[in-house]
């Protein structure tokens, strides 16, 4: 049992990466890793490079990898596929005018949906009693003197 | 007017369901994606060729031409591969092949057993052309026009409906541009 136990400590994790794949450098290969965590597979749809088994994705993270050590910046390395194969392979949609709806309007809708429920709630509560004129001061106060009989 | 407040909630939601409906039966597939490349320059390329001598992205220039990708292990590109003969022999339309990570003497073999709709075929051997194309899969079939821009991507099997509703159309436009 307990060396089952010390067994499963030595599993690594089945990682969609093969070891041929991966880069000398140590530095750029943590920056390929993070980097194809943010790019799809474009024939798998949900699932990142990194995840995928898919050829189509392998040769995507070998390309990546010669960007980066061919010298090109994250950035570069990410423009480089989208000029191939569009935004859609960015698993995070970039911030841009045309995407601030996608970005902004979950709190867009959350603010109003606010304002509504507020707005709703005071008119719900009864405005406060205007102060009694003095005739009717005076039919309260006569009111009160009189002993009910 | 204060009174019609309440139709506010309804008016919203057949509004939404209106939406939906309309995407729903639109008939559009959601997976089917454009082509980042669409009214740009296709891509440089520079491949040996099935035959001898090379095919390059030049060679795209002055003709409106159809770049299909394809490979001997694709099935769907058997399915395909008949739509292409008729393309390139009864509509006279210039079609170029790239076999995607194929090798060339099984391309070859296939082009031989089906026919060979390809006035030339360029070899792809590591899927790079593939990758600067923008492919998802094979076969994945391109309309490049005078200029060398792409103008059309066909993601999947071109099917006899496709040629003749979208395609044929499309080149005949091109070609009289």
């Amino acid at each position: 049992m307990r060396f089952l136990l010390a067994l499963f400590l030595f599993a690594a994790p089945a990682w969609a990466v093969l070891p041929d794949e991966r880069l000398a450098d140590p530095a750029l290969e943590a920056r390929a890793r993070a980097l194809s965590k943010e790019l799809r597979c474009v024939v798998c749809h949900n699932e990142s490079i990194d995840d995928s088994n898919a050829t189509l994705a392998r040769d995507i993270r070998i390309v990546l990898r010669e960007r980066l050590a061919a010298g090109d910046s994250d950035g570069q390395a990410k423009a480089y596929l989208v000029a191939r194969y569009g935004d859609f392979v960015l698993l995070r949609p970039p911030v841009r005018a045309d995407t601030y709806l996608l970005w902004f309007g979950p709190f867009a809708l959350l603010a109003l949906g606010g304002a509504v429920a507020f707005a709703a709630q005071r008119r719900r509560k009864p405005a406060a009693p205007a102060p009694l004129t003095p005739e009717e001061q005076a039919r309260l106060a006569a009111l009160l003197r009189e002993e009910p009989k | 007017m204060r009174r019609l407040v309440f139709l506010v909630p309804l008016a919203l939601f057949l509004g939404l369901a209106g939406w939906f409906a309309a995407a729903l039966f639109s008939g559009r597939d959601p997976r089917e994606l454009p082509s980042a490349l669409i009214d740009k320059p296709a891509p440089d390329f520079d491949l040996p060729s099935l035959a001898e001598g090379r095919l390059s992205s030049q060679s795209l220039r002055g003709q409106v031409t159809v770049v299909n990708f394809f490979a001997s292990w694709c099935a769907p590109c058997r399915v395909e591969h008949p739509i292409l003969l008729r393309m390139a022999r009864q509509e006279k339309i210039r079609v170029i092949g790239i076999a995607y990570k194929d090798r060339p003497e099984d391309s070859r073999r296939f082009l031989a057993e089906l026919g060979d709709p390809f006035l030339t075929t360029g070899i792809d051997r590591d899927g790079r052309t593939g990758i600067d194309f923008g492919l998802y899969g094979v076969p994945e079939t391109y309309v490049i026009d005078k200029q060398g821009r792409i103008r059309k991507r066909i993601v999947g099997p071109v099917t006899p409906a496709l040629l003749d509703r979208e395609l044929l159309p499309l080149l005949r436009a091109l070609e009289r541009s």
